[in-house]
Order: structure tokens, then sequence, then C-alpha cells
């Protein structure tokens, strides 16, 4: 492999680690509040006893997302110096302000949040919550908006030899590609959250432990899962899709597997892309629909990947092409399992209706697959452009760290990593075996 | 413009150092200052819910730095890139250390987590302090504007430095005894009992260290940073800085050697902040303008005028970040406040 294709893992393999634990993060926060907010409502201790177990898992999961994210930050430098030194000036902006608008709010009420809950009292602990929900909500927007200008440049100019300097930091904010994709990732973060906390509370049901709370998680779970999932397909994913339609053609006809411009184009349900001979084996398709999606005809051109020079295509297509298939097809199994989910929840069914519990509880692990899939198909959609249209990405790396030594420290990470999965998934364990009420097992 | 964002980066690193730098002179004692498991945890609680706020202060620093500075950055990260990465997984380590702790009782799963914490501590103080050492002593940029630098090659200063030198690890032994003190005296303040006593017992001692390396760390770095005494020549107003350090030194000599009370702990740790501010800001006087020097020749080295971003997002960036940054200013103030006081002998382990 060459220093490139190393440096490109690098950053995948730590980031795509890194996003295992924000995603449940931003998710519980939000569960979290609502969970203060019951206690505080009905002021029934049940609910303060199943936030305080929540926050449990939330310290681990934090303290892994910290750990994890600070060589995020480093590696723009250490691993992309030439794209930092050309884009510093603007994404060091949206970068400097997640530490200090979000960073510090998170931590600090943190602190409060998972020590100080006797002295602050409730309504003390649940502002706590709420400030920890809003720093960590405030930190995915502006690591968002730091991507999203990756995604979709906007708010520059270039000098006399070519340097970005930023020119609007209005528009760097408010980047209409950073609001949806915004949007569509914390929703995803939303899922996570509630499929891990039903899926939980399915698992005690079943094992006949600490049942009254699986209860409560199993109603916590689904009723905003069921909004979430929906409204992650229609509008956010659609939404999503057509932005990159209109911003990134190629990226688009790369994720549909669509080789030829076509009037009326399939979208391709599934199939295999072959690069080679530029077609799609084993097709099943709806005919039309991808033209309907993106233009709202069912005759609209759809540009095919020949419309664009080879060097311009993705580089990975069948890496893209698959990630965004596992991302849309889990998105509509979530969308099935909440929705009869709810229905028997509804009906006062779904404590008992065994075989739903269990798909609950497996569909556990199935929302960070998602989100994995999801991130894979923006950053290999982006390829071959580190700043789509303005840098390609073997101009951003860092000239002067060689491919042994980005392996050496790849290595590293490997192994750390693996050490810390095992610790939190011992320690997680630990803490659901327990449950909400340590010593009370029943 | 560029020298303001000089100033407020530097300032930044140097809240940076007297925060996390008690918390990690804490550890890098902690084995000794402790000895029972109830010592060790009432030792963690006394930064349990501090120190993740204080690591962000890096975060903040570096993300400053990065859009003040992005050819720094740039230069810097790459040029430092094993040093860097080997600072990256202390880091983790030191703070699943700090975390995980205390999830499960048990002979084997505590003295693991303590014994990491001190190591990765003690390492840390040393590499930040070899850290800095590298960026007086400058480095081999050429004309492309970047380096590497090997982790050592033979440890003399010449053409083919590494990170690690002589003069570098010097200026990282200074860095170890100046945060001992440092975490031993924020025990002072939070603790009493054995543990209290041990600590200002080592406070005590390693003062004498600090003191001697302060005098050869300041020799060597005249000889080897020619720019801090001429610009210590061109401006006498620059000589604050050292005295600051060197009252504040002395000044901790006296309330320690006082049978302390609660005021005087206190005291003792201010004086300890003062004396690494002031030496923090007489680096960052001797360095200016230079951010990053070459070694190879003076035309190569970075400074604040050919490494900065550009006009407009300094002049936006100062709007936001006064905004932010009182904010953090107050959420630090409400925290240490709340969190004000000694730590209890008897952990009520809430939360985590
Ligand atoms: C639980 C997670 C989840 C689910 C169920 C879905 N997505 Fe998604 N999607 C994400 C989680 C996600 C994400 C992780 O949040 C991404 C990655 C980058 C981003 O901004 O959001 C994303 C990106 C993303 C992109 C942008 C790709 C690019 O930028 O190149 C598109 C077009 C879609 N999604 C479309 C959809 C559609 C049509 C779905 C309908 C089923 C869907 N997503 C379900
Ligand atoms: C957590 C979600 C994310 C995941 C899973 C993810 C995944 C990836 C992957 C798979 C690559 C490699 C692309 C390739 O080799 O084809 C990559 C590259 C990269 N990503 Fe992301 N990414 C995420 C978020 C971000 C964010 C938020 C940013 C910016 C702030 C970012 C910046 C980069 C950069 C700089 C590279 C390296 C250059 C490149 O290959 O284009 N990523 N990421
Ligand atoms: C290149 C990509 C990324 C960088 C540079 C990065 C940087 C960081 C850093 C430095 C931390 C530690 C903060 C602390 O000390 O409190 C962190 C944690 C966090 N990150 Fe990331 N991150 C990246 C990707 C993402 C993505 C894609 C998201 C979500 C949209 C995200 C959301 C968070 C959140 C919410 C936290 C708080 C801690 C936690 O949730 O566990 N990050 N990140």
């Amino acid at each position: 492999m060459d220093a490139v294709a190393i440096h490109r893992l690098h950053f995948a393999f730590t980031v795509t680690f890194h996003y295992i634990f924000p995603q449940l993060t931003m998710g519980l926060a939000l569960l979290l509040v609502i969970l203060k907010t019951l206690a505080w409502r009905t002021g029934n201790e049940h609910y303060n006893q199943a936030a305080r177990f929540w926050a449990r898992i939330f310290g681990i999961n934090f303290a892994l997302g910290v750990v994890t994210g600070i060589p995020m930050e480093f590696q723009f430098g250490t691993n992309w110096a030439q794209f930092s030194r050309a884009a510093g000036g603007v994404i060091g902006q949206t970068l400097a302000m997640e530490g200090i608008f979000s960073f510090f709010l998170e931590s600090s009420f943190l602190g409060l949040f998972l020590f100080g809950e006797k002295r602050l009292g409730p309504k003390g602990h649940w502002f706590a919550a709420l400030m920890v929900f809003l720093g960590s909500w405030l930190s995915g927007y502006l690591i968002v908006a730091t991507n999203a200008w990756m995604q979709h440049p906007v708010g520059y100019t270039l000098g006399p030899n070519r340097e970005i300097q930023l020119s609007s930091l209005r528009a760097l904010l408010f980047n209409t590609w950073a609001l949806w994709q915004y949007v569509h990732n914390m929703n995803g973060a939303v899922i996570t959250a509630c499929f891990v906390m039903a899926g939980i509370g399915a698992f005690y049901l079943l094992s006949g432990w600490h049942e009254a709370y699986g209860r409560t998680f199993l109603r916590v779970g689904v009723i905003p899962g069921v909004l979430a999932t929906i409204l992650q397909v229609l509008p956010l994913g659609d939404a999503q899709g057509r932005l990159v339609a209109l911003y990134q053609p190629a990226t688009l006809a790369a994720m549909e597997g669509l080789f030829e411009t076509r009037q009326g184009a399939p979208m391709a349900i599934l199939g295999q892309p072959d690069q080679e001979k530029r077609r799609l084996d084993n097709p099943l398709v709806i005919p039309r629909m991808l033209s309907f999606l993106t233009y709202r005809r069912w005759k609209a051109e759809v540009k095919g990947l020949d419309s664009f020079p080879p060097e311009d295509w993705p580089d990975r297509i069948p890496l893209l092409y698959y990630s965004y298939h596992v991302m849309v097809g889990l998105g509509t199994i979530f969308m099935a399992v909440m929705l009869v989910a709810a229905y028997l929840l509804w009906r006062g069914k779904l404590y008992r209706s065994r075989g739903m519990l269990w798909a609950l509880m497996l569909c556990l692990p199935l929302p960070y697959i998602a989100n994995t899939a999801g991130w894979i198909s923006a950053e290999v959609g982006r390829q071959p452009w580190i700043i789509y249209g303005l840098m390609r990405t073997p101009a951003g790396v860092s000239p002067q760290v060689s491919a042994g030594n980005a392996w050496f420290t790849m290595i590293g990470f490997m192994g750390l990593y693996t050490v810390l999965g095992i610790l939190f998934l011992f320690l997680v364990y630990r803490e659901i075996e327990r449950g909400p009420e340590p010593g009370a097992q029943s | 413009m560029e020298t303001i964002w000089y100033c407020l980066v530097a300032m930044m690193i140097a809240t940076y150092v007297l925060l996390d730098g008690f918390d990690l002179g804490v550890g890098i004692v902690h084995l000794t200052v402790a000895r029972s498991d109830d010592e060790r945890r009432q030792v963690l609680n006394s930064i349990g819910p501090v120190w993740d706020g204080n690591e962000v202060w890096l975060l903040a620093a570096g993300g400053t730095l990065y859009f003040a500075y992005p050819a720094l950055y740039a230069s810097a990260f790459s040029g430092f890139y094993l040093p860097l990465m080997i600072v990256l997984w202390l880091l983790i380590l030191r703070g699943i250390s700090i975390e995980f702790r205390g999830h499960v009782q048990s002979p084997v799963w505590t003295p693991l987590w303590d014994a990491l914490f001190c190591l990765s501590s003690f390492l840390l103080a040393v590499f930040y302090g070899a850290a800095l050492g590298n960026v007086v002593r400058g480095v081999p940029l050429d004309a492309s504007g970047y380096f590497f630098e090997p982790l050592w090659t033979d440890f003399r200063l010449g053409r083919e430095t590494g990170i690690l030198d002589w003069y570098t690890i010097l200026i990282g032994l200074a860095a170890f005894f100046a945060l001992t003190e440092h975490g031993a005296l924020w025990l002072v303040v939070k603790n009493t009992g054995a543990v209290q006593q041990r600590a200002r017992q080592i406070a005590r001692q390693v003062w004498w260290g600090v003191v001697a390396l302060t005098a050869v760390v300041t020799w060597s770095t005249f000889r080897v940073q020619p720019q801090a005494p001429a610009n210590l020549a061109a401006h006498y107003w620059g000589y604050i800085f050292p005295a600051l350090a060197l009252a504040a030194l002395f000044s901790l000599k006296w309330f320690l050697a006082r049978p302390m009370t609660e005021r005087d702990d206190r005291r003792a740790f201010l004086s300890s902040c003062g004396y690494l501010l002031g030496m923090l800001a007489s680096v960052a006087f001797g360095l200016y303008p230079y951010v990053l020097p070459s070694s190879t020749s003076p035309s190569y080295s970075l400074t604040v005028h050919n490494a900065k971003a550009g006009e407009y997002g300094l002049r936006i960036g100062l709007v936001w970040w006064t905004i932010g940054m009182a904010l953090a200013t107050a959420y630090f103030v409400g925290v240490y406040r709340y969190f004000g006081g000694k730590v209890s002998t008897k952990a009520d382990h809430q939360g985590y």
C-alpha cells in the first residue's frame, strides 16, 4: 500500500471506531433528558433510578468517546498536513468552536450530572442533563459542519497562490449541506439510542430480570424510536439523497450502481456492481424509481457514471455501493420493526410478545452498522476529493510521514482499540447485569 | 492581529498546563502518596469531576492553533508525528485508567489501573516537556515548510536532531519535577490525613529538584536559542516573566516551610501556578516572533507572520473566541467552586 492509502485507512479506522461512542452519547443524552423529565413531572423515583442506570452506561461510553476523539483532532495535522495547511483557516474555525463552545459545556455539566445529583436537587440535576444534551448536540453540529464543508465547500475565496481563505463564517456555519446532514445524522444517533434502550429492556423481560425497568426502557425506546425511524427515511434520507444528486452527481451514480445515463432510471434493490464490465449483475430493480426520487419526475434523466471521466469516479465503487445499500436496507427494516413494536405497545401486548422482544433485542447492534455504513457512503462517495472539487485526496497527505511510520501507528491504534473494545463490552455487560437497582436482582 | 493570537494561544496552552498539570502530577505521585485502596480512591476523587474538563483545554488550544496558524499546525503535527501519536496513546491509557478503575473491585483490576495511571502520567509529563524543548531548540524545517524528526539520533544537538537529545530530555525532566510539585500541592489542598501528609512531604523534597533544574534549564536555553537573550536585551520589561517565576518559586518555599494552615496550602498551590505561568510566559516571550524556529536556516523558520491564516478568519475568530472563552471560564469557576473543599474520606460513590 502506498502512503496515501495507509493514511486513508488510518483515518477511516480511527474515526469509525470513534463514532461508535458519540452516536450513543448523543442519542442517549436526549433519552436521559426524557427520563429526567418524566422523573420530575411524575415525582416517581423509578424514573430517577432508571436515569441513574443509563447515566452509568453513558459515563463509560463517554469516556471512550473522549479518549478516541482526541486522536481525531490530532490526525488532521499529523496525517493530513497539506490539507490542514490549505484548509485549516476554514475548518479550523468549526473545530476550534467545537472545543470552545461544546466540549467545555459538555464536560463541565457532565461532571455535575454524574457526581452532583445529591447536592443539585431534582431541578438542578434535570438542568445538568439538559446541558449535557445541548453540549453534545452542539458538538455534533460543529463536526458535521466541518465535514459538510469538505463535501460541499462554501464561504471561501482562493488567494493568488490558490490558498483557501475563509470569507464568510455565516456561509460556513449555515451550509445547506451541513443542515441536512446534521438532522439526518443526529436522528441516526437517536435511532441507535432507542434501539439500545429498547433492546436492553427486551433483554430484561426475556431474562426475567428487573422487569419493571425493562418495561420502562421498552416504552422510552419504542415511542421516540418509531418517530425517528420514520423521519430518517422521509424526509431526511430523501433530502440527503437529493443533495448528493445535485452537488455530487458522480457519487450518486456510483452509490446507485448506475453506469449508464438514462431517462427513467431504475432504483437497484439488489445487485452487484461490476466495475470492469460497467454493469450491475443480477439486478433487482424498481423501474423509474431513481428518476422519481431524485427529480420528482418518472422520466427525468439521471446521469450515470459514463457521463464522468473515470478519474472523477469515486475510487472504491463496490464499497460505496454496498455501504449505501446496507444503510438504506437497514433503515427500511428499522421502520418495520419499530412500527410493529409501537403497534403492540399501543395494544398493550408488547411486554408479552416474546417474538417481538427477541427481535428488538437482536436488532440492538444494527443501528451501529447503519450509521457506520452511512458515513462510509458519505466519505468514500466524496472521493477522489478530500475537499470536493477543490483538492484531491492524495494532495492532502503529510509529505514527510512515510508509509512505514503510518503503518506503525495504525497497528498501535488497532491493538489499543481492540483492548478498549473488549473492556467496553465487559464493563457495559457488568452494568447491565447489575441493573438499575444494584443488589436487588430478582 | 497575529500577535494577539500568539498571546491568546500561549495563554490557552498555559491554562492547559496549569489545570491538566495538576492532575498529571497527581498521577505521578499516586502510588507514593496513597497506599490503601481507600486512599487511592480518595486521590482519584480529588480529580474525578474535573480532569476531563482540564483536558478539553488541550483540544481548545489545539483547535485555536489550527485555525489561527494552519501552516504551523500542519508542519509541527506532521513533523512530530511519532511523539504525538505516543502522547495520544498515553492520553488514552490515562483516561481509561481513571474512569475504569472504580468499576470492578478486585485485587487484580485496581492495582493494574493504578499503575497504568501513574506510568502514563509520568511519561506524559516528560513528553510534554520534551515537546516544548523541541520547539525552543528548533527543528530541521526546510524550504518546503515541513520536516520529520525520528525519536532520537545520537542525543546531541546538531543538524540531524531527534525528538530526544540532551537538551529536550533536560526540559522533560524539568517538566516532570515541576508537575510533580504541582500535583502534590493540589493533593495537599484537597486532602486530609495520611495522604495530605505524604503529599506535603513530597512537595518539600521535590522543591529542591525544581530549583536545581530551573537553574540548569535557564542556563542551557540561553545557549540553545539565541532569540531568547536577544528579546530580553531588546525589551527589558520581559524580565518580568522570569522574575515572576522566581518569586513564585520562593514564595512556594516560604509557604511550604511553615506549619501549614489550609490557607497556606492554597497559597502554596497558587505559587506553583505562578511558577509555571512565569516559566511558560518566559518561553513565549523569548521565542516571539518565531512559532517554530528552523535549525537548518533561520529563513525557513515559521513565524507568526508566515504561518497565520487569512485576515478575515482571524478577525471574526476574535469575536466568537471571546464569547466562548467567557462562557468556558464561567463553567470552570462554577465547577471548581461546586467541587471545592476537601474530598471526603468516605468516598460516596455516585454516578460512575
Ligand atoms: C441509523 C442510521 C441511518 C439510517 C437508518 C439511514 N441513514 Fe442515511 N446516513 C446516516 C445514517 C442512517 C449517517 C450516518 O448519519 C450519514 C452518514 C453521513 C451523514 O451525514 O449521515 C448518512 C448519510 C446518508 C446520505 C449521504 C451520503 C453522501 O453524502 O454521499 C444519503 C443519501 C442517505 N444517508 C440516505 C438515506 C436513506 C435514503 C435512508 C433510508 C432508508 C437512510 N439514509 C437511512
Ligand atoms: C464518524 C463518522 C465518520 C466515518 C465512519 C468516516 C469514515 C471515513 C472513511 C471510511 C474514510 C476513508 C475514505 C476512503 O479511503 O475512501 C474517511 C476519510 C476521511 N474522513 Fe471521514 N468519516 C467520518 C467522519 C468524518 C468527519 C466528521 C470528518 C471531518 C471533520 C472526516 C474527515 C475525513 C478525512 C479528512 C478523511 C481522509 C481523507 C480522505 O480519505 O478523504 N470524517 N472517513
Ligand atoms: C474527524 C472527525 C472527528 C473529530 C476530529 C472528533 C473530535 C472529538 C474529540 C476531540 C472528542 C473528545 C471531546 C472531549 O474531550 O470531551 C470527541 C468526542 C465527541 N465526538 Fe467526535 N470527532 C470526530 C467525529 C465525530 C462525529 C462524526 C461525531 C458526531 C456527529 C462526533 C461527536 C462527538 C461527541 C458528541 C463527542 C462527546 C463525547 C462522546 O460523545 O463520547 N465526533 N470528538
